[in-house]
């Protein structure tokens, strides 16, 4: 018998049990994180039924059925189960107070789900659920009743979003380029001062320009101002599920929709156009609503400028690390440094970040490049750039490490075959050696993508803020501009989820946003796997 | 000629073996007055750090002759093979003591140019090494290097070495595909023709077919015999039939001392010291 366990023990079955499954343990935590925020993410999107209930005491409740529990401590000897409630999203936050509301199932007295209720997206104050009483054009009522209300409501609803376009364009573009130029006269006419190069003429000059440009200024502003009553022409009289009224302009309404009148084909219709909405809008609403392309841009530009400062730097210090440095106890010490760097908490990074780059090579880019600037810092505030190289330092021990190991796996062979052809040992690590070592490179750059994608904390103190006026990248020369501060995806998430007035009504939006950190982490991996094999393929294909 | 036979008869502080060895080589070379030295190397030591790999090596190496070393592994006929294109210098704490010449000059003079010398010495190593890079890029790899840098007379170098190194009707139809395709043997003539498109006087070839099959090994030295022309080959081979076949000299090996070296059919059939006699007739090693 105790053979047979032996036999057992030794032939290894146990050990490849136990390594099974540790793999399987890791795949059902990756799969459960992953689904988790699939299911969350990609639910958000859907347009969710409405439900309009009456309660025993004669009230009414009407709102998307958010879930259902058991009431804590409720079981009692009639119910051994316990209560139920449900969780209602009921918006009108203006109305209300709050977005969502608890029933407790036993005073449900009916539900239904009717038609003709609709949900309108507003600009602000969240979603308001309910009727349309009558349409109006200033004082004038065009359409009564909610029927002929919801069919004269469409066409306006389209038209104000066109006219709010316009005047989105408007304020950023045109008016955003003119206080640009506002702006680079007055340096310009104190860079001269400052120089004492202040000949009345070039000033005088510059100030007649800045006269000009603030005429244009608040001809747009005349403009803007007549849009902006254009957009209140109409408004929209809505009645909320017990009778109270509300009065709205129908410029606040982003869309409405009447999720219960909608088949199948159009909820998924529906569905793509949210789900593209959030990728491509702005944020609202104290980032709650809207969408999260700034985020995305600003966190794909980071780890862009990261993996251009990065590649570099790691790649030149592997290679003398390994090809040039006398092997030995300095250069194991180093070896060291370099893989407990790898280990330093990232906060720490950060601090650093904002110490050396922001305050010591910030400020004295300031004092030398910019100094009509001040006291407004330029490059000695967070931004983009110095967030990238913050990031590129918290990632480059790991460049570094898979550079070397890169290194050390190209045959010897083929350096002696190199020299022996008369190359210079530079030229044989330039044609030969570097070519083999890439894929241990990009190896490298894919590790520290993935490492720097998801880092926050560092970029906290070195340039990520909550909403960023504008992106680090536009028309204005020299278009990337790498002093501007930007949204991250993973700074997003955290404040959204927990630093947001309405957290509850937030909750999807921290989905979203999570799942599209972990969709442009896959994206951003998978182009670097990509130029890795293309890189492998070039070099080292295997055969014909 | 002259400096030769006096290199050769260098008063020497050893046994007495180590005179007939000289006398051996003398004799042999005698055989031979037109024989012109292309490497000579003269009461040559060479250290790994503190472990001597070479005690008082002295040879000659005949211009547009086969010259082949033997021995057992570790007896120093790889060593003193790299030390012809200073390719030991990348050992750390190698060091040679004593004169390798070539043409009569130095290799080791401060004064030479390494890249330089290793373009006029080539190399063939025992394990296959193409460059992952395409069958013509391999080829054109030194002349690059040198700085030609015009297709047409990069392209002209590269079917000239092929064809040097019998592989261009093998491969013209696919030299910009990988090198890394080719069979064993093709790899090995093609780092062959990667050496010749450099044009070098000497081409030294440590093992070249330990790892190829009997084919491609005959192919290999039949094409030594036809390069023989054009110039020196240097080659260490643990295989003795092929030293017997391909080389017109011969150097016996045995713990980092040159034995015997002369003729090969004098080491082959009538060697001076028994224990070549033992090694060549398979009683040890």
């Amino acid at each position: 018998m105790s053979d047979r366990i032996k036999k057992f023990l030794s032939s290894g079955t146990l050990f490849v049990w136990f390594c099974g499954t540790a793999v399987a343990a890791s795949l059902l935590m990756v799969g459960g994180v992953l689904l988790l925020i699939m299911v969350n993410g990609l639910g958000f999107f859907w347009p969710h039924a409405l439900v309009e209930m009456t309660l025993t005491d004669g009230t009414r409740v009407l709102g998307e059925l958010k879930g259902e529990e058991v009431i804590p401590h409720s079981a009692t000897p009639e119910f051994p189960e316990g209560k139920t409630r449900v969780r209602l999203k009921v918006g009108n936050r203006d109305l209300y107070g709050l977005d969502f509301r608890w029933v407790d199932t036993e005073h449900i007295a009916s539900a239904d789900s009717p038609k003709d209720v609709a949900a309108f997206e507003r600009r602000e104050w969240g979603n308001f659920y309910g009727r349309i009483r009558e349409v109006s054009r200033g004082e004038d009522v065009v359409a009564t009743g909610n029927q002929e209300g919801w069919k004269a409501l469409q066409p306006l609803i389209e038209q104000a979003n066109d006219l709010q376009e316009e005047i989105e364009h408007l304020q950023r573009d045109v008016i955003g380029d003119i206080n640009f130029e506002i702006e680079g006269t007055r340096l310009r006419i104190r860079e001269l001062e400052l120089r004492g190069q202040d000949d009345a003429r070039e000033v005088a000059e510059l100030q007649a320009m800045t006269s000009q440009l603030e005429t244009q200024y608040h001809k747009h502003v005349e403009t803007l101002r007549a849009l902006s009553r254009q957009l209140d022409e109409y408004s929209v009289l809505l009645v909320e599920t017990n009778g109270q009224e509300k009065r709205l302009p129908v410029g606040q309404i982003v869309k409405a929709l009447r999720p219960n009148d909608m088949d199948f084909f159009e909820k998924i219709l529906r569905y793509f156009m949210n789900f593209w909405s959030v990728l491509s809008e702005e944020p609202r609403e104290a980032n709650t609503e809207g969408g999260i392309s700034p985020a995305i841009f600003g966190t794909v530009m980071m780890v862009l400028i990261m993996s251009v400062a990065v590649v570099p730097f790691g790649v030149l210090a592997a290679f003398y690390l390994r090809e040039y440095a006398k092997q030995g106890l300095i250069v194991r010490v180093i070896r060291i440094a370099v893989n407990n760097l790898a280990g330093v908490p990232s906060i720490v990074f950060g601090v650093f970040g904002l110490g050396f780059f922001v305050y010591a090579v910030g400020g004295t880019i300031d004092n030398l490049f910019y100094p009509e600037a001040l006291p407004t810092p330029t490059f000695g505030t967070g931004g983009i750039l110095w967030a990238s190289f913050t990031l590129a330092l918290l990632t480059v021990p790991v460049v570094i490490v898979s550079t070397e190991e890169g290194l050390s796996a190209v045959p010897r062979e083929y350096r002696e075959g190199s020299l022996a052809l008369g190359a210079t040992k530079f030229e044989s690590m330039l044609r030969v050696i570097l070519p083999c070592a890439l894929p241990g490179i990009l190896t490298g750059l894919i590790l520290a993508v993935a490492r720097a994608t998801g880092e926050v904390a560092p970029l906290m103190l070195t340039g990520v803020v909550k909403l960023a006026p504008a992106l680090p990248l536009d028309h204005h020369f020299p278009f990337l501009h790498f002093e501007r501060k930007f949204m991250h995806l993973g700074f997003h998430i955290f404040d959204v989820g927990f630093q947001s007035p309405n957290v509850e009504a937030a909750k999807p939006m921290v989905y979203v946003t999570t799942l599209v950190l972990v969709m442009v982490v896959i994206v951003l991996n998978l182009s670097a796997v990509a130029l890795r094999n293309y890189m492998q393929k070039k070099f080292k294909a295997s055969a014909v | 000629m002259s400096s030769r036979i006096d290199t050769l008869t260098q008063p020497h502080h050893t046994a007495a073996r180590r005179a007939q060895t000289a006398e051996t080589t003398m004799a042999s070379s005698e055989r031979s007055q037109d024989r012109i030295p292309k490497i000579t190397v003269e009461d040559t030591d060479f250290f790994y750090g503190e472990k001597q790999a070479l005690f008082k090596v002295a040879l000659t190496v005949p211009a547009n002759q086969v010259t082949a070393f033997i021995g057992p592994s570790g007896c120093g006929k790889s060593t003193l093979l790299r030390c012809f294109n200073r390719l030991n210098d990348l050992v750390e704490g190698a060091r040679v003591v004593g004169r390798i010449c070539l043409d009569g000059k130095d290799i080791y003079d401060p004064s030479v140019d390494v890249t330089d010398l290793r373009t006029r010495v080539g190399m063939v190593f025992q394990k296959v090494n193409p460059f992952p890079k395409s069958i013509y890029q391999n080829v054109v790899y030194g002349p690059q290097l040198q700085g030609i840098r015009r297709r047409s007379v990069l392209d002209g170098i590269a079917e000239k070495s092929l064809q040097g190194a019998g592989l261009w009707e093998e491969v013209k139809d696919r030299l910009h595909h990988s090198a890394l395709g080719l069979s064993g043997g093709q790899q090995q003539r093609l780092c062959i023709a990667r050496a010749l498109a450099v044009n070098p006087e000497v081409l030294l070839m440590d093992e070249p077919c330990s790892a190829l099959d009997p084919l491609s090994t005959a192919k290999i030295e039949e094409l030594l015999h036809s390069l023989k022309d054009q110039l020196t080959v240097v080659i260490v081979t643990h295989n003795m039939q092929q030293a017997a076949r391909i080389s017109d000299l011969t150097g016996f090996f045995l713990m980092g001392e040159l034995l015997e070296y002369a003729d090969t059919k004098t080491i082959f059939t009538n060697p001076s010291d028994s224990r070549t006699e033992d090694y060549v007739t398979g009683r040890f090693g």
